[in-house]
């Protein structure tokens, strides 16, 4: 093989527009290059200013919650009837993000579109983290949040059990499965790069490191050929999975009887919606990040021609989740439902939904256009207007259909407080402090399985 | 990693071929001379690695093993490494965390502590479904990773073959074979004579 001219890397009829990857790279020069961001290349000025903003925003949600602790929930703008405000407005948002990653890394594996190999691991820590972030709001909005462990079914002395009919606590084991899985998925899957690292770090205090995380990983075929296995099957397991997660999300509003929540279609809708915001987050991501670490040979045109044209058909089923949303309120008769949707249009919070469906209904139509998807400062833009809609979409669905209930006489009006703020930014700093250290100390992109798309990859027989 | 124990091997001297450490004749003198792990061919790329594998393969040899960057799918069957129990543990993990997930809460909501929710049965069987699915797709994601770990003996932080020259390469851009010492058809001279015939870059004794 090494004496005959290399074939050009084809893959279909697809492969028209832009290569997976650069033609031009080999085994060494793949290793070289992701493992150096790591281990050899000096850490550039951007990433020390961009810790440092993120950690001081993580300092405003340690603050946040220190008080939070101290004084309670009233340090929010929560109130009877709205109760839910922006804790559950942002771990819906935050989960939701989360998606992008597992349906990048698992459903597109089984799908076999090997274009996914290259932003599979960074999506992937972004699911990681953006869970975290989504798992502390409704442990702090418990109120007692030291008491956060009661939601678990162990044996105890108060002789109480939870309560399993309730979606909540569907949401507890769904979150929880959520984050170890993908946590798992995350580490088999750089258990060979590990590896790699070990044997290419200079200092001792990495090789241990390394070493140790790697566990002994020595690339045997016997060993390879169990860990596809186990990867492909933990792609089977995490595919549902996601699904599911989402879907039991929106049964916390679709299983109560509040007019605009008590909706079949959320569970759909809900997923489509996640998966938007989520490839919108690693848009808003990628674009910088290939720019900053020159990764253009490995995140190609191909990939931000693909993420959009992921973008645009979710954002048509969101659009098409409002469309039976309004549908459902209009041939329902009922009149509570009715005057949600009418509510929404044009109730004080009027303003939220008419931006929403600019941001999220309006502006990816734009994706249609090639020249929009080829230019990345406009993707970018669209990215960042699509995770403002979202976040827009959950005030709206959360906010809204709380606000006014049954009775006038327990009508209210939501206003989020400064701590709210504080706790949603820091929350974005805490999310950001973990990508930059992903970042710098891990491979951002897998280097084995960018191994496995190279053209000499391939064995000739 | 590995780099400590090269530098031992090259101060001992080149590999004598003509005189090999054969693992029967030498456990009299264990402590002179490290014992045989096998031996070590080393490959520039996947296809002569898969080439050599399955020739190793054909002369008759079994316990042999390949080393590549990234998984080779024709390699492990070039080894006649075809099979693993993986699907079957995690399929068990999954029955497991299925049954457990629901019969948990069956015990809990009708046996050990019956509530009344708006006269609903106490086996609300379909609400129990979606932790029933959640406790099976957790048990058997386990399964799979704990399982793949045991089944591939790790972690396991020393092996021989961290010994043979250029093994660091291994997780960068080089193949390896090895026929393993204990093969019941293994002869030194002949395994060596083998491999060298094989388009391999370099050929060496593996010690553990």
């Amino acid at each position: 093989m090494a004496d005959e001219p290399q074939k050009p890397y084809t893959e279909g009829p697809m492969h028209t527009t832009a290569p997976v990857i650069d033609p031009g790279l080999t085994f060494a020069s793949v290793t070289d290059k992701i493992g150096s961001i790591v281990l050899k290349r000096k850490t550039p000025l951007g990433w020390f200013i961009g810790f440092v903003i993120s950690f001081a925003l993580f300092q405003l949600m340690l603050l946040t919650i220190t008080n939070l602790v101290f004084v309670g929930i009233g340090l929010w703008g929560v109130n009877i009837p709205v109760a839910w405000g922006m804790d559950i407005l942002n771990f819906v948002w935050w989960i939701g993000i989360g998606h992008a990653g597992t349906l990048i890394s698992a459903i597109l594996l089984l799908l076999r579109q090997t274009w996914r190999t290259s932003i599979n691991r960074f999506a992937e820590a972004m699911t990681l983290f953006a869970v975290a972030q989504a798992g502390m709001y409704p442990i702090f909005h418990l109120g007692r949040p030291w008491l956060a462990y009661w939601l678990f079914p162990y044996p105890n002395t108060m002789g109480i059990w939870p309560q399993f009919r309730s979606p909540l606590m569907w949401d507890v084991f769904a979150v929880s499965t959520y984050a170890t899985v993908s946590a798992m998925f995350w580490f088999v899957g750089l258990i060979p790069d590990f590896a790699t690292l070990r044997d290419r770090a200079r200092s001792k205090p990495f090789q241990i490191v390394y070493g140790m995380l790697a566990m002994g990983w020595r690339g045997s075929a016997r060993h390879w050929h169990r860990y596809e296995m186990a990867y492909l099957l933990l792609a089977g397991l995490a595919t549902p999975l996601v699904l599911s997660v989402h879907t039991i999300v929106s049964f916390d509003f679709a299983v109560g009887i509040i007019p605009g929540w008590h909706a079949t279609i959320f569970p759909p809708y809900f997923v489509a919606g996640a998966i938007y915001a989520g490839f919108a987050m690693v848009l808003f991501l990628t674009i910088p990040l290939r720019k900053v670490y020159g990764l253009e040979g490995f995140i190609t045109m191909r990939h931000m021609h693909n993420m959009a044209k992921v973008m645009l058909a979710t954002g048509l089923i969101v659009g098409y989740g409002y469309m039976v949303e309004a549908f459902f309120g209009w041939y329902s008769g009922n009149k509570y439902e009715r005057y949600v949707i009418w509510n929404r249009m044009h109730g004080p919070y009027a303003s939220y939904y008419w931006t929403l469906i600019l941001c999220n209904i309006i502006t990816p139509q734009f994706l249609w256009i090639k020249k929009v998807r080829d230019n990345l400062l406009v993707l970018w833009l669209i990215s960042i207007v699509v995770s403002i809609g979202m976040w827009l979409e959950r005030f709206v669905i959360v906010v809204t259909s709380l606000h006014r209930d049954f009775l006038p006489s327990s009508w209210g009006m939501y206003q989020p407080s400064q701590w709210d703020w504080t706790m949603f930014i820091g929350t974005i700093g805490f999310f950001f402090t973990l990508l930059f250290l992903f970042i710098r100390f891990l491979p951002m992109i897998s280097i084995f399985e960018m191994r496995t798309i190279l053209p000499e990859a391939e064995v000739e027989e | 990693m590995a780099e400590d124990e090269n530098d031992k091997l090259r101060r001992v001297g080149p590999l004598d071929y003509n005189h090999p450490v054969s693992p029967s004749a030498h456990s009299h003198a264990r402590h002179h001379h490290p014992t045989l792990y096998g031996v070590m061919a080393e490959f520039a790329n996947p296809s002569d690695l898969v080439a050599a594998a399955r020739h190793t393969y054909q002369a008759g040899y079994r316990r042999i093993n390949g080393y590549s960057p990234y998984p080779i799918e024709e390699l492990s069957e070039a080894i006649g490494f075809t099979h693993t129990s993986l699907p079957l543990i995690v399929f068990i993990g999954g029955v497991v965390g299925g049954l457990g997930g629901f019969f948990m809460q069956y015990w809990i909501e009708v046996i050990n502590y019956p509530i009344n929710v708006g006269g609903k049965p106490y086996n609300s069987w379909p609400a129990f479904i979606p932790i029933t699915f959640e406790c099976t797709v957790l048990v058997a994601a386990f399964a799979a990773v704990l399982g793949m770990l045991m089944l591939n003996k790790l972690p396991q932080p020393y092996h021989p073959v961290f010994n043979a020259p250029d093994f660091a390469l291994a997780t960068r851009d080089r193949f390896f074979l090895v026929v393993e010492a204990n093969d019941p058809k293994y002869e030194h001279d002949a395994v060596v004579a083998l491999l060298k015939s094989l388009d391999a870059s370099e050929v060496s004794d593996v010690e553990n």
